[in-house]
């Protein structure tokens, strides 16, 4: 079956009920989408699908043909930074980092829905992404200077 | 000195879980100088002057040996050395370098002597001095005690200063220019007239000459980096999904695996049957392995689907099958026979019972499991000339060990190449997977093969936190705090540990009490033992270790009787305080939150101070009773490292302390039926999510002597200071955690 990732048609030869997430890592080496609970509990393995954020380890492979899948990679690069990834450097939020991509992927879908989100609209949008370092209080921080960045611009 | 010597003999144990015993240690021994490991693979032209710090005409790269699970010790390390080799960030590589007895873990050893971290009398001193020098000469090289900044802060600022001053004198044979005339500047030696030549034009001139070892580190007046805010050297990375953990690499050839083991932990597989897994698109091979079965496919999904269709008749657990029966082994360790130590009897502890009206209660802390969020992981080569290893972990002389026993090489064979951890929290201090992976990949030599837990296995295979109850009696006098006798019963986790790494483990186990004993408050009558329960379900060192269950039990009581007394919490507390550091951190704390100004309806404050790992820390927590449960709004910490190496990533583990010690105390256990963790993923085991995480307010100080670290010190007061301001807003004594069980959060 055919992909579209990162704006790029991908040919993979799985089962129509591989987990996305396991398409984009194992079988075309896009490692920045991580696996943490395989059932929608942790939120790290979020990615667009045609703009929205979803947990990729629940999206069938079949159920991904003819979509536009968009991975962290997609979102912006090292030269190249996302307003939420300048954010996220800014106020250093990482610490282990292992959530950040699906936390990071998650906020870009809030900021496409709330361009100036609550703590509330934060609250709701983003408890599904589990942090088990606990950089919450850095990622509201972050998502608000994103918000402030990308209304100026 | 017999007395430290005997002390010193006795707290051995606290290390030697991850030794194997044998070793003499003659003063020979503990001075002689330790090879540079770097020496061994160095190529024309590349100098180095120490275990740290390598340069060649391209590249300078700073060894950080500690580990990086996400406290940001990669950057903490790389500044220690920079600042004194004048280097600013951007300008050298970092490496976790090779496993090397150079790397040995000193401050260790101060942790594990027996004396409170307040005291820095002779007899204290001389003992973790001595302790110091076994652990160098056993080498082990270990993450994890929030020792990586008391271990690295000198000894990397020295290797940074032998750096400065051997590529001065390259410099100065290259030039001719009299070494009292150069300085360093920006990865250069500047000349008199201005000119600059960079250390990596320097690097072939000083890979001739003997390092420079008579140095002068910098006065910290003269500190760049330390004590300064960083930019963590990974955030770039960290932030756009390009930083690549354990569990993202390949290698070429490599196959997938994935496992189970026995959910009974430690028990035997008795059959399995294959037949379906084997059919499976993409199954590689099945094997067994110690305690379970493998699968090998193309892909990790297909292997972990392989390796739950196979039907396994698993074995008895070697402990209870029930958590009522876990409990009774704790509840009946408090005779005589089961006292590890009397670590406190100060005063006449029965006088001052019997003179008053005695308050009396019970604490439990449960099981809980680590679950980082990256599952365990690891790909290892195995051939007959050598083993290869990438993981990210803890102990990379313990991994070697865990590899060596199964494939039979030397450990100077293994190569381990540390990565970058998906987080611990002391997780990855066991070597389980690795032993599993060796056992894989030993019966596949040739072939690269990673393994991938599942979240489910990682949950159902985590060695826990060790479960404590504790009993408290006590009296107070004239509106003061009078008498405290206490007791807490803990399996000892270092027997846990050592069963595991075929160590025994001597003597009382200092885990079981700190958080409790080592408190340096002045209680006129206070008594303080723990009982060491009977091994039940293994269990490892989790986050700041005994102290989140011991810490939980002695604060939340010295809370009751503050509250009997009459008494203010903090005014009380900071009256009690024999320690200058942790008075000034409770006053600290008072100061940031405006302790007795006025609070809105149903709303309370608590406070509870903790020393855990040397670090006095105090927290305030600010609840509001609403209508549908308990909203924690804002918390407030002072803690005092001695010397705070890079303030924003202090407050960044400071404020993950405080939501790990919260999220936990909130809503996570592990609890045993028909001997399997009935917790198989988060969803039954959460921690802290984004809409119950308060406002957390961070100071750290710098009143201590000895520089600390602030990975662990944070969690242990949060749990007492939310059950202290649960209680002030509402009337409710919470004396077990989870907390859920008995009151509800918004």
């Amino acid at each position: 079956m055919q992909i579209t990732v990162n704006g790029e048609l991908r040919n993979v030869d799985v089962e129509d009920n591989m987990p996305l997430l396991w398409v984009l890592r194992d079988e075309l080496g896009i490692m920045g989408v991580k696996y943490g609970c395989g059932i929608a509990q942790c939120g790290a393995c979020t990615v667009h699908m045609d703009g929205v954020a979803v947990r990729s380890c629940q999206v069938a492979a079949a159920t991904a043909v003819g979509t536009e899948i968009k991975t962290i990679e997609g979102l912006g690069t090292p030269d190249n930074m996302h307003a939420l990834q300048q954010a996220w450097t800014e106020h250093q939020v990482a610490q282990c980092g292992y959530c950040q991509s699906g936390q990071i992927m998650q906020a870009a879908t809030l900021l496409e829905m709330k361009p100036e989100p609550s703590d509330d609209d934060i609250d709701a949008a983003m408890s599904g992404n589990l942090c088990r370092c606990g950089t919450y209080p850095r990622i509201r921080a972050a998502i608000k200077t994103a918000a402030t960045k990308m209304q100026e611009a | 000195m017999g007395r430290a010597r005997t002390i010193a003999r006795r707290s051995f144990l606290i290390s030697s879980a991850a030794i194997v015993g044998g070793v003499a240690f003659g003063t020979y021994l503990i001075k002689r100088p330790i090879d540079n490991p770097l020496l061994a693979d160095l190529t024309d032209g590349e100098a180095t002057f120490n275990a740290w710090v390598k340069i060649d005409a391209d590249t300078i790269t700073l060894i950080g040996p500690h580990a990086d699970k996400g406290q940001g010790v990669v950057s903490s390390q790389a500044a220690l050395i920079a600042d004194e080799m004048d280097l600013d960030f951007g300008q050298f590589e970092t490496s976790f370098g090779l496993p090397s007895n150079a790397y040995w873990n000193t401050a260790f050893a101060e942790e594990g002597a027996p004396f409170m971290a307040t005291d820095e009398g002779f007899v204290a001193e001389t003992v973790r001095s001595a302790l110091g020098g076994i652990l160098k000469v056993v080498g082990m090289q270990a993450t994890g005690g929030s020792t990586s900044m008391a271990d690295s802060f000198d000894k990397l600022r020295h290797a940074g200063a032998v750096a400065r001053e051997t590529l001065k004198l390259a410099a100065s044979k290259q030039t001719g220019v009299p070494v009292a005339q150069l300085k360093t500047k920006s990865g250069a030696v500047i000349l008199p007239d201005g000119t600059s030549i960079s250390y990596q034009s320097l690097a072939a001139v000083a890979a001739t000459i003997d390092p420079v070892q008579d140095v002068t580190l910098r006065e910290p007046s003269e500190w760049r980096l330390i004590g300064k805010p960083m930019m963590r050297l990974d955030i770039v990375g960290k932030s756009t999904g390009t930083l690549p953990y354990g569990i993202d690499l390949t290698v070429d050839g490599m196959v997938h695996a994935s496992v189970r083991t026995n959910p009974r932990k430690g028990g035997m597989v008795i059959s399995f049957d294959a037949s379906v897994a084997k059919s499976m698109r993409g199954v590689l091979n099945v094997l067994e392995i110690d305690g379970g079965v493998a699968v090998v496919a193309d892909n990790t999904w297909r292997a972990i689907q392989a390796v739950n269709a196979i039907d396994v008749e698993w074995g008895e657990a070697p402990y209870p099958d029930e958590m009522d029966a876990h409990w009774q082994v704790l509840t009946d360790t408090f005779t005589p026979d089961r006292l590890d130590r009397k670590w406190r009897d100060d005063g006449d502890v029965d006088a001052g019972l019997a003179a008053g009206s005695v308050i009396e209660a019970e604490y439990l802390s449960p099981y809980v499991a680590h679950a980082p969020l990256e599952p365990l992981n690891a790909i290892i080569t195995v051939t007959d000339a050598r083993v290869v290893v990438w993981s990210g972990h803890q102990g990379p002389g313990q991994v070697q060990n865990a590899i060596a026993k199964v494939t039979g090489h030397d450990t100077d064979q293994i190569a381990f190449h540390n990565q970058y951890m998906g987080g611990s929290f002391g997780h990855r201090i066991e070597t389980k997977h690795i032993q599993h992976a060796a056992e894989i990949a030993n019966q596949m030599r040739g072939t690269p093969v990673k393994l991938t837990y599942s979240r489910e296995e990682d949950f159902a295979q985590d060695f826990t936190r060790q479960p404590a109850i504790g009993r408290a009696k006590g009296t107070v006098a004239n509106g003061q705090v009078d008498t405290i006798d206490m007791s807490i019963a803990m399996p000892s986790v270092l027997a846990s540990q050592g069963g595991r790494a075929g160590v025994p483990v001597p003597g009382p186990d200092a885990s079981i009490a700190t958080g409790a004993w080592n408190n340096p408050y002045a209680i006129p009558n206070f008594r303080m033992q723990a009982f060491r329960a009977p091994e039940l379900a293994p269990t490892s060192s989790w986050r700041a270790v005994g102290a989140t269950g011991a810490g939980f039990i002695f604060d939340s009581f010295l809370d009751e009787l503050i509250h009997h007394a009459g008494a203010d919490p903090m005014a009380e507390r900071i009256r009690l305080m024999d320690h200058d550091a942790s008075r000034i951190v409770l006053e600290t704390v008072a100061k940031m939150s405006s302790w007795g100004g006025e609070l809105k309806p149903n709303q309370g404050r608590g406070v509870a101070f903790v020393e855990s790992f040397g670090v006095p820390v105090a927290e305030v927590v600010e609840v509001t009773a609403t209508d549908r449960g308990i909203r924690i709004d804002k918390v407030w910490v002072a803690c005092d490292v001695g010397t705070v190496v890079d303030p924003i990533n202090l407050e960044n583990n400071v404020q993950g302390g405080v939501i790990w010690g919260l999220g936990h105390a909130i809503n996570a256990e592990i609890t045993y039926s028909e001997g399997m963790a009935e917790q198989t993923n988060y969803h039954a085991h959460e921690g802290m999510r984004m809409f119950q995480c308060p406002e957390i307010f961070v100071r750290g100080l710098e009143n201590g002597h000895k520089v600390r670290g602030i990975g662990e010190p944070p969690v242990p007061p949060a749990a007492p200071a939310l059950a202290n301001a649960i209680f002030a807003a509402t009337g409710q004594r919470l004396r077990e955690m989870p907390f859920n069980k008995f009151i509800d959060f918004v």
